[in-house]
């Protein structure tokens, strides 16, 4: 395993010239991306960035629309390999491997990396196929094992107890919110370990979107959580450090308390007080 | 100008009207004492009723702006320290309106020399010129001029801890004017007061501008000695 100490950009990140792997006492860096540089064809999206994320953490990424910011989501469990004209420069690492290494397998890096996107996305089944789904994919054939698991993971996402009796009901036909929590109970299904999220609640009347927040912050426990979003209140609201980018550049990284109260940067200044973007 | 701009913008002109009028309040009283100006000071008791509306609508403003803005990092410590700044001349306004109560009970005019002795006009030039310091920092959002009123502050705290053996060696010398003496000792204490709120505005505006926090710093300080001792 190498170990990557330079250019380093991230909470805590003086601490790691002296211990690369360990932010503090308890802490660890869950995901690690090192200068990276991405195109679409002749378009560079994304410049030279380098930022680490701590496990069991809340990092949200902001910035204008077209900054870059679900282009560099998506690398870490490698959507933008759909693409045919997307190239990249650099590494991502997940606990300190190399997620584009030629051996890694993306069905598996994808257990590991799950993700939920901004519009609700069922598939169209039933409330308890949808979760199961992934499991069966995986070839698992336990009905009692995937029950067990369709429960827990639909627990997990705060939705159970309004569809229980309602399982084999058409997902379809759940509220926007419900869809959002039964796609996050799918994610969880397959026991990732760091969640994606690209403007998860974008979509969602503002008690939904508080369900999908407090969610989120429960999640925070037991995954490592990475969320795009538009809304900088709920940015500020939900996660420990936010990353402010601007035209394919990390114009700022650290502390959300930091960030919204009083950030380095006048740029993070002028776009989270609205005044440009 | 954005509407947040509008906003703020209305909020620091607010804050600069109620500065000025206490301000004004401040000199009106040094006036009215200096001459025995019973008008003067009847002013000062009825502008009060300004200096506490406008305290009211700087506190709608700066919660409006909360509400409807979600203000976050320089416009979050604004409106932050607007509150605070708000009740601070809000008190300020209070204790000059003392100041012309006790002129007015007082009912003629004070004893020169006690004046003199008790050093109420260099309690009343160095709170003004804290004022003053502040007004303009504020417009020219200068916190190197806020500074200043640190030191400032200073000289009316060594007055204030003068004045208790001054007023004692007074009225020991002249019991009969013993009303005179306790009525500018009262005066100093105000003014003292003055210059406490006018350093916390400092503070206030420093946050503001610098985002650093400035209070308790020489309480935090000590502590930390006295720890670094033991």
């Amino acid at each position: 395993m190498e170990e990557v100490s330079s250019g380093t950009t991230g909470p805590k990140a003086t601490k790691m010239k002296t211990e690369p792997k360990l932010s503090s006492d308890n802490e660890t860096y869950k995901l690690r991306a090192r200068n990276i540089d991405v195109f679409y064809g002749d378009f560079q999206a994304i410049y030279d960035i380098s930022l680490d994320i701590l496990d069991h953490s809340i990092t949200a990424f902001i910035g204008p629309s077209g900054c870059g910011k679900s282009t560099f989501l998506r690398l870490f469990n490698r959507m933008n390999d759909y693409i045919d004209s997307f190239r990249m420069n650099g590494r991502i690492l997940l606990e300190e491997e190399d997620i584009y290494a030629s051996s890694v397998k993306v069905e598996e890096l994808r257990k590991k990396i799950g993700m939920v996107f901004q519009k609700p996305n069922p598939f169209p089944k039933s409330i308890y196929e949808n979760v199961a789904y992934g499991l069966r994919i995986q070839g698992i054939k336990d009905e009692d094992f995937i029950e067990q698991r369709v429960v827990e993971s639909l627990k997990q996402a705060t939705l159970y107890d309004e569809i229980k009796d309602d399982l084999d009901k058409q997902a379809l036909t759940l509220s926007g919110g419900q869809q959002q929590r039964l796609c996050i109970a799918r994610t969880l299904a397959v026991k990732p370990s760091v969640l994606l999220m690209d403007e998860p609640t974008s979509a969602l009347d503002p008690i939904s979107t508080a369900k999908i927040e407090e969610l989120i912050f429960e999640l925070k426990k037991k995954y490592t959580i990475v969320i795009v979003t538009h809304n900088m209140q709920q940015a500020g609201r939900i996660s420990d450090n936010t990353a402010f980018l601007y035209m394919g550049k990390l114009i700022e990284y650290g502390d959300t308390q930091k960030i919204f109260t009083n950030p380095e940067k006048d740029r993070t200044q002028n776009y989270i007080t609205g005044r440009f973007g | 100008m954005s509407n947040l701009d509008n906003e703020v913008k209305i909020l620091k002109d607010n804050i600069l009207e109620l500065m000025f009028l206490v301000k004004n309040q401040l000199e009106k009283g040094q006036k009215a004492l200096d001459h025995f100006d019973e008008e003067l000071a009847h002013e000062i008791t009825e502008n009060e009723k300004r200096v506490d509306s406008l305290e009211l609508t700087i506190d709608r403003d700066c919660e409006n702006l909360l509400a409807l803005y979600n203000p976050v990092a320089v416009d979050l410590r604004f409106v932050m320290a607007a509150f605070k700044i708000n009740s601070d001349l809000e008190r300020i306004g209070d204790h000059a309106n003392s100041i012309a109560k006790y002129i007015l009970d007082f009912g003629k005019e004070m004893e020169d020399e006690a004046i003199q002795k008790m050093r109420v006009d260099e309690m009343y030039v160095t709170s003004l010129k804290m004022m003053s310091n502040i007004f303009n920092a504020f417009i020219t959002e200068d916190t190197e001029l806020a500074r200043k009123v640190f030191k400032l502050d200073k000289t009316l705290n060594q007055i204030n801890r003068e004045v208790s053996a001054i007023t004692a060696e007074l009225i020991r010398s002249d019991i009969e004017q013993i009303q005179n003496y306790l009525y500018l000792f009262s005066i100093v204490r105000k003014l003292e007061r003055v210059g406490d709120l006018t350093k916390n505005i400092a503070e206030e505006f420093i946050f503001y501008i610098e985002a650093k926090v400035l209070k308790h710093k020489k309480m935090k300080s000590q502590n930390d000695n006295n720890n670094t001792d033991s």
